[in-house]
């Protein structure tokens, strides 16, 4: 009998614990290309004691670790590069606690984006978390620890730049607390104890992320979105200096693509806006669309196409179907405003070379400070030779990225290779040290960052 | 090419000039109207071809039938006046262009209903009403092939309705069908007036969707029970192209017992939703439109209806929500239609608005 | 069998397995696909269940029991359908139904499965009873034999055999008596309607019972049937016309509803009792049928009708669909979908949950018993309710 497989059972029940070639098959693939490579187990715990117990006993017996939330950050970040234990952490899902004054809310690692806001529209609808367009099944913690970007990434910022207060399982599986929940307060500032959030975008190889606070922002009454058309690349990061300005929307996106042919060749800025009253929505759109979108339209540059009260959940997994083909990956750069023209050039070079109609957005992240710019493949997974041209774009617009002056977004191998291989020797050197610390075994998530 | 069958005698000798002195969106009186529609008419540039805010009513109010809409438009393309700005005119030019393969031609040799770009609206042509009936157009995905190209002229693009409505005849005349009557009359208009007046061949008859509800509702006629609901009609632009079929909405309302209530922007004095207002290059156009929309919204609930009737599902969209913020719930008369013969009720359409 | 030969080749690949089939309408939690509420394992999410299926089409992977079991642990509830924002979804239960077709062919299905289809073939139930206590349930009431009535009353297996669910098939004759509704029973000629062996994939099996029950209607002159189950409602409405059985079908709630409108039967008595109705999908999400039941329930006397935050299309599935009623893949464990079921009741404080549905009846009823829960809440058919109000 299979020792470490019996000693999982005893850890997390028989049902949660599997080595059968169905789990293996599932976990290990992603969505995207990445070549799938099998987990030796699955796990599904329930509480911090128990992942504790699995850190513990792949610390004893020198076993791969990886994490898994929802599963849908793409780029092969959750893959087993080399086997090991997959813990899904999809069953620790409790909502903690949500502290309405202070605006956060504590949750554990599994808690879905469509679980969180379902919750605060229920039990406290003046709140609201920036959540992605990614599918709700996927973690908030998730994409708090890819540094990921939702829709209030406008005004603050990366939803990493939210984090409160983190709860950690070490590799050594000591369990730590960061921020002033390590002093036994409430979870409600990171700060202004010494810096020691090494948890975020480490692509998990420094510890697995138990539970966090993050911080909520208000819910107005109506939400909605109005859309602006431009052609011309060039005007796009001037236009969006000018809305960033008014510090008014709540989300900024711009997105360019072959399908549907409207939006081909064209840019079309979708602008969140969120008010209490018709009063201060009027106030804010005649401040956008009017004020500061109005010298484009008069001059022929840009149209405003129209303003939709009630934001619908985004459905970009939709995408996956443009080849009716069930998938679709992406390159995600973060960028200088400035850069969106070639971004958008480039990037429809490299898509039409590969023959994938093309599609690409950017968001914008903190008052324009950068934006993430996604170039997106969709390919057919039902036809290796669309996996194999989406794979070679997405390599290609990696080092498109680092062209270009851009940081990779929760790169994949190819991607991380690229950054390590141009990474300031002192920081490298660090990282290296800092890793060794924390992880002298390099159980977390092994394969990733290997340089280091 | 197609030409515009125009009458430039009639509007030398024309002493009412209705189309320029009844728009409701310039203040023209009679002497500068006849100085601006012949400029117009001799191809000369005139603040009205920048004004125009595209509702066609004019088409309606010339009382020769002389089509003064479709040469403003065509004018306002040869000189270059569009009044969108190009970013949109782009877009609304791509909109329609099919990209999901050929439509499946199935031979019909009956009567069918278009549906048009609105294959969506499926479940707006539901039971007694529409027996008999094929649909073409029902695939969203191919709904393009069957779009009747009309809204260019929002663009001051009537080019292109030349260039592709042809294209679109032809693959509904594919269908053989014996009449097809059009779910929207933006089509209708199409295949009658719009064709009427370029020479545009049409092998098929179309007929209005309104004429063809009443007919059907006189045949069900033992199964009406009045509703006795008070209904307000939003009369598109698209009406204007038909104003004979616009008579069938008071038929209709008397035959099912609806009770149609009396609104200031009612028949020649309607007001358009704004929707293709609100994104034009003129100054001031999304106030403007919003102005419209409120001006109309406070006209329906001001007559006291608890139900407004939509031909267009362009204006459907655009009011809708502002409608129910006032707990006056929008329908398409089809729906309105089926209450009266009991296959829905009241609150079906409430829910499904 | 291969996957070129599989009748969903062609969409199959198109699951991107984001997710969106996991949650109810309103994105409560991931628990609304009965299966991966149950198990949590991705291998048991409506993705996972079609990547494994294309894995083992594509000989990917092996068959094996436990992926049949994967497999047969989809009720076909359809949750799946409702949330997936992909053009493909409307064939999601089809391709698992295709799925199980090709094991069925090929002999491979775990053995409760085996055991299910079996007694159906062999006694026309799926719980290996005898044919003659099919009449068990009308034990102490006078029921005709169906012989040129109005409706055929079509009570099938579970109201016929299982002893909770009797109780509503009895409660719902003695209405039908009292209104006076002309009707009628097959008594022990009734056979199953075949609505599982459908959508477990067993299609010999299943035109065999349908073309029975087909004859059988028609040589007895049935027009207009009733069922107790929305099973074979959904069968005899859905999946007869294509053998050429074409009745007219009515689940009991719609006749009981009209029967109510229009006067024919009238409350006595009070139920003073705090009640939510669970949704059983056969209605709901495949027959788009969710006021019925509530309008009859919404005129009982002094109730106190709630909604339960999944209800009409985002109702969690009891999990009894598809066979498992009484195969019961989904069973033991406290993450069983009927008991997440019963626990959402009781913590919305309800006293009541009304049910539409003999497999609902069994699985919520025996769920309650899993969570020591029976003096806190019960469940009960809306026959038996009516019947209460009505003190039959
Ligand atoms: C259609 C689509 C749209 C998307 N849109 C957006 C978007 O708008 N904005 C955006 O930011 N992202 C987006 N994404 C990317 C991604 O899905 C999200 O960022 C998502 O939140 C990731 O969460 P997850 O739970 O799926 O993460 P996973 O993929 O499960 O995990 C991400 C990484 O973190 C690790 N990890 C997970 N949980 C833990 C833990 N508790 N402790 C330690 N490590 C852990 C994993 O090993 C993995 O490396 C999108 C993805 C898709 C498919
Ligand atoms: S069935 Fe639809 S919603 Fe579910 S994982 Fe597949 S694509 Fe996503
Ligand atoms: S039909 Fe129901 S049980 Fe089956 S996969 Fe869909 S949601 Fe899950």
């Amino acid at each position: 009998m299979d020792s470490i497989y019996n000693a999982l059972c005893d850890i997390v029940g028989k049902e949660y614990c599997s080595n059968l070639p169905e789990e293996i098959y599932i976990y290990s693939y992603d969505l995207g290309t990445a070549e799938p490579k099998k987990p030796d187990y699955v796990v599904s715990p329930r509480t911090v004691e128990e992942i504790q117990k699995i850190v513990l006993l792949a610390r004893d017996k020198n076993i791969p670790l990886v994490p898994l939330g929802g599963g849908l950050s793409l780029a092969g970040l959750a893959i087993p590069q080399k086997g090991g234990i997959v813990i899904d952490l999809k069953r620790m899902d409790s909502i903690i606690e949500v502290n309405e004054r202070a605006r956060y809310a504590v949750i554990e690692c599994g808690v879905s984006q469509g679980q969180l806001i379902s919750y605060l529209k229920k039990h406290h609808p003046n709140l609201t978390h920036s959540e992605p367009g990614a599918p709700p099944a996927a973690t908030v913690a998730g994409n708090i620890i890819i540094h990921g970007q939702g829709d209030l990434a406008h005004p603050y910022g990366f939803s990493s730049d939210m984090v409160l207060g983190l709860e950690v399982v070490l590799p050594s599986g000591d369990i730590i607390r960061i921020g002033s929940c390590a002093l036994g307060s409430g979870w409600f500032t990171i700060h202004p104890l010494p810096d020691i959030g090494l948890f975020l975008g480490w692509c998990r190889t420094t510890g697995i992320i138990t539970k966090l606070s993050i911080k909520l922002f208000p819910a107005k009454k109506i939400r909605g979105t109005g859309t602006f058309v431009v052609e011309d690349e060039e005007l796009i990061p001037e236009i969006i200096y000018k809305i960033t300005h008014t510090q008014i929307p709540e989300d900024i996106i711009v997105y360019s693509r072959a399908i549907p042919p409207f939006a081909k060749g064209l840019h079309h800025i979708t602008v969140n806006l969120a008010a209490d009253s018709e009063k201060e929505l009027e106030f804010k759109q005649e401040l956008i669309w009017d004020d500061t979108l109005g010298e484009y339209i008069k001059n022929d540059l840009g149209g405003y196409l129209g303003f939709t009260k009630e934001l619908e959940r985004p459905q970009i997994s939709k995408t996956s179907d443009y080849k009716k083909g069930g998938g679709f990956e992406y390159v995600g750069g973060i960028m200088p405003i400035d850069t969106y023209p070639q971004c958008y050039i480039r990037g429809r070079e490299i898509s039409e070379k590969h023959d994938i109609p093309y599609t690409v957005t950017a968001r914008i992240i903190g008052l324009a400070h950068s934006m993430m710019f996604a170039w997106t493949y969709a390919f057919n997974r039902a036809d290796e030779e669309t996996i194999k041209k989406a794979r070679e774009a997405l390599y290609e617009t990696d080092e498109l990225v680092i062209e270009l002056g851009g940081v990779i977004w929760k790169p994949g191998i190819y991607g991380q290779r690229l950054v390590m291989d141009r990474l300031h020797p002192g920081t490298k050197n660090l990282m290296k040290k800092i890793k060794t610390i924390i992880d002298p075994l390099g159980i977390m998530n092994p394969g990733n960052w290997e340089l280091l | 090419m197609f030409e515009l069958k125009f009458n430039q005698d009639l509007c030398y000798h024309c002493n009412t000039q209705a189309c320029l002195t009844k728009c409701k969106f310039m203040d023209i009186d009679n002497a500068t109207a006849k100085n601006e529609i012949l400029k117009i008419v001799r191809g000369e540039d005139s603040f009205v071809l920048h004004e125009c805010v595209t509702c066609y009513a004019c088409e309606e109010y010339c009382p020769y039938g002389n089509h003064p809409f479709y040469l403003i438009v065509e004018r306002q393309e040869a000189l270059g006046i569009t009044p969108q700005p190009l970013p949109l005119v782009k877009r609304a030019i791509n909109i329609s262009i099919p990209f999901r393969g050929e439509p499946e031609i199935n031979e019909i040799n009956g009567p069918v209903i278009n549906l048009g770009a609105f294959s969506q609206l499926k479940n707006k042509i539901q039971g007694k009403l529409f027996d008999g009936l094929s649909i073409i157009s029902s695939d969203e995905r191919k709904m393009f092939h069957y779009f009747c190209q009309l809204m260019y002229l929002h663009y001051g693009k009537i080019s292109l309705i030349k260039e592709r409505l042809p294209n679109v005849i032809s693959t509904i005349t594919k269908h053989k069908p014996a009449e097809v009557i059009c779910f929207h009359d933006e089509c209708y208009g199409a295949y009658t007036s719009f064709c009427n007046a370029y020479g545009i061949s049409v092998p098929f008859r179309p007929v209005h969707l309104f004429e063809y509800l009443f007919s059907r509702l006189i045949k069900l006629r033992d199964l009406i029970k009045p509703i006795n609901i008070k209904v307000a009609y939003q009369r598109p632009c698209s009406s204007r192209l038909c104003p004979d079929k616009h008579l069938y909405v008071n038929r209709i309302f008397e035959l099912i017992g609806a009770v149609l209530v009396k609104r200031q922007f009612s028949d020649e004095n309607a007001l358009c939703c704004g929707l293709t207002i609100q994104g034009q290059k003129k100054e001031g156009s999304r106030k403007r439109a919003l102005e419209i929309q409120r001006k109309n919204i406070e006209d329906i609930e001001m007559a006291g209806a608890e139900v407004c009737v939509f031909n267009c599902p362009a204006c459907f969209d655009t009011l809708s929500i502002k409608l129910k913020e006032r707990n006056i719930i929008p329908t398409f008369m089809s729906d309105l239609c089926r209450i009266s013969i009991g296959e829905i009720s009241f609150n079906d359409i409430k829910m499904s608005g | 069998m291969t996957l070129n030969d599989f009748q969903y080749s062609n969409i199959i690949h198109r699951c991107f397995r984001c997710g969106y089939c996991k949650f109810p309408v309103d994105w409560t939690d991931v628990n609304n696909c009965p299966p991966y509420a149950r198990f949590r394992m991705e291998s048991y999410s409506c993705g996972g269940r079609l990547w494994l299926t294309r894995a083992w089409l594509n000989e990917q992977i092996n068959w094996s029991e436990y992926l049949a079991e994967i497999l047969y642990s989809c009720t076909t509830c359809k949750n799946c359908e409702i949330k997936c924002p992909l053009r493909f979804n409307v064939d999601i239960v089809n391709m698992v139904v295709s799925a199980r077709a090709e094991m069925v062919e090929a002999g491979k299905v775990p053995k409760a499965v085996k055991d299910f289809l079996q007694n159906i073939e062999l006694y026309g139930n799926p719980y290996g009873a005898s044919r003659t206590n099919r009449i068990a349930w009308t034990k102490g009431i006078e029921i005709d034999r169906y012989n040129g009535h109005e409706y055929l009353l079509y009570i099938g297996c579970a109201g016929s055999y299982d002893i909770r669910a009797q109780k509503s098939s009895k409660a719902l004759a003695q209405i039908l008596l009292k209104a006076g509704v002309s009707f009628g029973v097959l008594g022990d000629e009734e056979t199953c309607d075949g609505n599982e062996t459908h959508n477990l994939g067993e299609k010999g099996l299943f035109e065999l019972l349908a073309n029975k029950n087909i004859k059988t209607f028609n040589k007895m002159g049935v027009s207009k049937i009733i069922t107790l189950s929305p099973h074979a409602f959904n069968a005899f409405k859905n999946y007869y016309p294509s053998y050429g059985g074409n009745f007219n079908v009515f689940h009991y709630t719609h006749i009981l509803n009209s029967l109510l409108k229009t006067g024919r039967i009238k409350f006595s008595d009070s139920f003073h009792k705090k009640t939510v109705f669970h949704d059983p999908y056969f209605l709901g999400r495949w027959n788009g049928e969710y006021e019925t039941p509530r309008e009859i329930l919404r005129v009982i006397p002094d109730i106190e009708l709630m909604e339960m935050e999944k209800n009409r299309s985002g109702a969690l599935c009891c999990g009894g669909g598809s066979g498992n009623f009484q195969m019961d893949l989904l069973g033991g464990s406290e993450s069983s979908p009927a008991r997440r079921r019963i626990r959402e009741a009781y913590e919305m404080g309800a006293q009541i949950i009304a049910v539409s549905c003999p497999k609902c009846l069994i699985m919520l009823e025996d769920a309650i018993k899993a969570e020591g829960m029976d003096d806190k809440l019960s469940v009960m058919d809306i026959s038996e309710i009516v019947a209460k109000a009505c003190n039959i």
